[in-house]
């Protein structure tokens, strides 16, 4: 697959020099990770400075539910697992185990953004919105964000799995985007266990 | 169904604008009518809306950055006349409503979409092409990033005719910019227009980025990387640091006036420093992306018109990066007053003071360039030379308020309008015009008229100071910026020499446009003519090829033996590289980007609007382009060999040409 389509020219420059060299599409995605976690960076510092301005409404200890959330983290990390059994997968170039894998690291992934939402709907419906406190305006941007991003990677994911479906091999290009998916999705784990621990859990503390 | 959008919403009663609408109407339809009249609207869709080619996108930037300057120029000298005016009994001929708007804009547009897009445009034409690249890294991106960047100029131009633009200055700080206190929709434009191009800001540093550690011709190692490359790399660092914290800043400002959360509010629990804090850990950095490549244009045209190596390349490349480390760590001296607490001002004044320090180094080596050189003083040395002792006063006004004892009383007057314009007018402008002169015959094949750009370098370096000098003065005598009258008696006369410097740069500016007019109607003359594709006997990889260059940029990607190899192998009088000529693998132009800034316009003005129909659409058409984008397997293509060897031909006839012409 020498000539299989990427984004950029120069990675095959050296199609002609005999070299093999990694795809930039990778590099590339690593980069635009690091901005992501500056983004989480900047959401968590808004968080840390307005943690504490209740306003006169609920604190974290009074509004959440560690059983809930801990669900929701196993499930987020199983899915992180599952995940990576696709992966193995796709390096075996066994494209229909791949494709139940992330079939199941999708239900997964769409099980944790509708506990997250059930967890903001009854908020709401308890008058604790996100327009309460700057605490609770801090909380929900936070926790909105990650789960923003989950469903980003849900539709992404959804569509990796159509373009793969079809009688064709896994081509380079595709095993670039599961890669990329890939750092996505376990990305989102580890941001996920920074909220688990400075939000949940110390808010509950 | 239209939101808040209604015929009230555009300002029949406000003249200025009604004429300007005019105008703008004219020229868009005189240009609209003539690409139809002469028949290029395939030419235009094929060869530059829809291309991929970092060469012609860097065109595009540039123009749009020009046409912003017109803008952002057009607002600076409203408000000049407004204050020449405004004295006493005067009110002036601008109600407060409309030069507050004026103020923000003028500064937006400044930043954003000037600078910001002259920048980036010289970033495209110049990285590829001084580390012997065919392309960048994501080609598809940079186009992307475009039209980004052009969305957000059309958004807060059409802020002008449609509703109003924020009022309460380039940053919008709360609590003034919350609903509370500004319930239009001005500050809804500036959050739409400045985070759709903050997303194309940050897919260009990705992107170049990349390029530069992936793609560097064989044996360029970091310490051969032209200087130019080097800022433009520090710069792509700065972005990616800098942006997310800009678009997180931004974002939770439209939740707070969107969904009424309480970030920046005055009530429940909000916190007002919170965003000062934050904006600024963008903005100081952002500054810096701003100079560091006028620095590297800077580096590029000394050497190259002193006939030397730049001098201290190396300590040029650590400075370059000591900067760009420190731009991170001074952020609060934008705020001193804010009562942050001595120790943490007394820490931020320090590091404000040491950044002066790699800056002076700088200085220290662009003078031992041109030490013993043959200084040649063509116009963009000119406007180098103009940098160098501008820049120079506004670095050390900056020490001054680096001190926050002194920063308590200079804080918020015009001395530090007149700083930040000393600096971002003597720095960054200057360097893009510089550079812009230097680069133009690779860009076009021709060169630019050195009598007229002389003229509007005087022009503007006369102007720059008559305009300014008074507001230092202004400033220590007390009058504060964003004034839109005044009866101090002792300030009119300095008001009115500031509005004659307006008056000299709009000279400048004109003699930049005749420049413009003059070199394009005299481009066939033999001495305009850049046949060789090196007119200037330069030292770099992008003198190596022909003005303009082909689509892939290098018939061969060239072997790097050191710094400047290009120039030392000029000098061995070492000629052909011997390589055989294989296809060129190149990206196909795509319209994916044309689309996607289409979608993130509707989606932009809809949601300014509050039209949420029309900005689903906009969403979704942006998702759909890019699933269908990203299913297209026809996106490359091979430039054949007997292509490669004929563009070589023809480039070898020019060169002959000239020499027999020699």
């Amino acid at each position: 697959m020498a000539h299989e389509a990427t984004m950029s020219p120069l990675a095959h420059a050296d199609d002609h020099h005999g070299e093999h060299h990694e795809s930039p599409n990778v590099f590339g995605f690593w980069l635009y990770l690091m901005t992501d976690c500056v983004l989480f960076g900047s959401i968590f510092a808004a968080f840390a400075v307005l943690r504490n301005q209740y306003a006169g409404g609920p604190s974290g200890k009074e509004l959440f539910d560690l059983t809930n959330v801990g669900i929701e983290t196993a499930i987020l990390l199983f899915s992180s697992i599952t995940y990576g059994f696709a992966s193995l997968n796709a390096l075996a170039k066994n494209k229909k185990m791949v494709l139940l894998w992330l079939a199941v690291t999708f239900v997964l992934g769409l099980s944790f953004v509708g506990l997250e939402l059930n967890e903001f709907s009854s908020m709401i419906a308890e008058g604790n919105g996100p327009d309460r406190s700057a605490f609770l305006s801090a909380f929900f941007t936070l926790v909105g964000t990650h789960g923003l991003h989950v469903t980003c990677g849900l539709i992404w994911m959804a569509v990796l799995m159509v373009q793969m479906m079809g009688p064709q091999d896994l081509s380079e290009r595709m095993m670039n985007k599961l890669a990329c998916l890939s750092l996505f999705w376990h990305f989102l784990d580890i941001v996920w266990i920074c909220v688990f621990s400075f939000v949940y859990l110390a808010g509950v503390m | 169904m239209l939101g808040k959008l209604s015929l009230s919403a555009i300002p029949l009663d406000v003249p200025i604008l009604v004429g300007t609408f005019l105008g703008v109407a004219v020229i868009g339809l005189a240009v609209l009518g003539a690409v139809t009249y002469y028949g290029k609207w395939g030419y235009l869709w094929r060869d530059w809306l829809t291309t991929v080619d970092h060469k012609r996108l860097a065109v595009m930037y540039i123009i749009l950055a020009i046409v912003m300057l017109f803008r952002g120029f057009a607002d600076a000298i409203m408000m000049r006349t407004q204050l020449a005016l405004a004295y006493k009994g005067n009110p002036g001929y601008l109600p407060p409503h409309h030069y507050d708007q004026i103020f923000s804009a003028h500064g937006t547009i400044m930043i954003f979409f000037m600078a910001m897009a002259f920048m980036t445009g010289l970033m495209n034409l110049v990285v590829p092409l001084q580390i012997g690249a065919r392309d960048v890294a994501f080609p598809f991106l940079n186009s992307l990033s475009f039209y980004m960047t052009l969305v957000g100029a059309l958004l807060i131009n059409i802020s002008l005719f449609i509703g109003e633009f924020a009022q309460c200055g380039w940053l919008v700080y709360p609590p003034l910019s919350e609903m509370q206190f500004s319930p239009g929709v001005g500050v809804d434009y500036y959050i739409w227009a400045v985070q759709i191009s903050g997303v194309g800001t940050l897919l260009t540093g990705v992107n170049f980025f990349t390029t530069i550690v992936k793609m560097r011709a064989p044996g360029m190692g970091w310490m051969q990387m032209p200087v130019f490359t080097w800022t433009a790399f520090c710069t792509t660092v700065l972005i990616m640091v800098s942006f997310p914290v800009l678009t997180v800043t931004l974002a939770l400002l439209s939740l707070d006036r969107y969904l009424g959360m309480h970030f920046f509010t005055n009530d429940a629990g909000g916190n007002v420093m919170l965003y000062l804090s934050m904006i600024w850990t963008w903005g100081h950095p952002e500054v810096y992306i701003l100079v560091i490549p006028a620095f590297g244009v800077f580096s590029e045209v000394t050497a190259t018109f002193s006939q030397k190596p730049l001098f201290g390349y190396k300590t040029m490349v650590y400075a370059t990066c000591s900067i760009m480390v420190l731009s991170f760590v001074v952020w609060v001296h934008h705020f001193f007053t804010m009562g942050a607490g001595a120790n943490v001002n007394t820490f931020f004044g320090i590091m404000t003071m040491i950044i002066a320090v790699p800056t002076g180094v700088k200085i220290f080596n662009w003078l031992f360039t041109m030490y013993k050189g043959r200084v040649e003083f063509t116009a963009p040395m000119h406007w180098t030379l103009g940098f160098m002792i501008t820049f120079s006063i506004g670095g050390m006004t900056g020490v001054m308020m680096a001190m926050p004892a002194a920063d308590w009383i200079l804080h918020n007057s015009l001395f530090l309008i007149a700083h930040f314009h000393n600096v971002i007018i003597g720095g960054v402008y200057f360097g893009y015009i510089a550079g812009m002169g230097f680069w133009f015959p690779k860009a076009f094949g021709f060169k630019l008229n050195e009598a007229w750009g002389k003229r509007a370098f005087w022009c503007w370096f006369v102007g720059f100071y008559l305009a300014f000098i008074p507001l230092y003065v202004l400033g220590l005598e007390g009058m504060t910026r964003r004034m839109n009258h005044y009866d101090n008696p002792d300030w009119y006369p300095w008001m009115l020499v500031a509005e004659v410097g307006a008056i000299v740069i709009a000279l400048g500016i004109v003699c930049q446009l005749t420049q413009l007019y003059v070199s394009i109607r005299d481009r066939n003359l033999p001495e305009n003519l850049d046949l060789t594709g090196d007119p200037w006997n330069g030292r770099t990889l992008e003198w190596s090829i022909s003005s303009p260059p082909p689509a892939y940029n290098f018939a061969v990607i060239p072997d790097i033996h050191g710094l400047d190899t290009f120039h030392t192998e000029k000098q061995l009088g070492r000629q052909a590289h011997g390589k055989p000529l294989a296809p060129i693998h190149m990206p196909k132009n795509t319209s994916a980007g044309v689309f996607i800034g289409l979608f993130s316009f509707i989606l932009g003005f809809a949601s300014i609007w509050y039209i949420w129909w029309l900005a689903a659409i906009g969403l979704i058409g942006i998702v759909a382009t890019m699933i269908l984008r990203s299913a297209d397997r026809d996106v490359d293509y091979y430039v054949p060999v007997s292509e490669i060897e004929h563009n070589e031909e023809v480039y070898s006839r020019r060169i002959a040409a000239a020499q027999a012409a020699e």
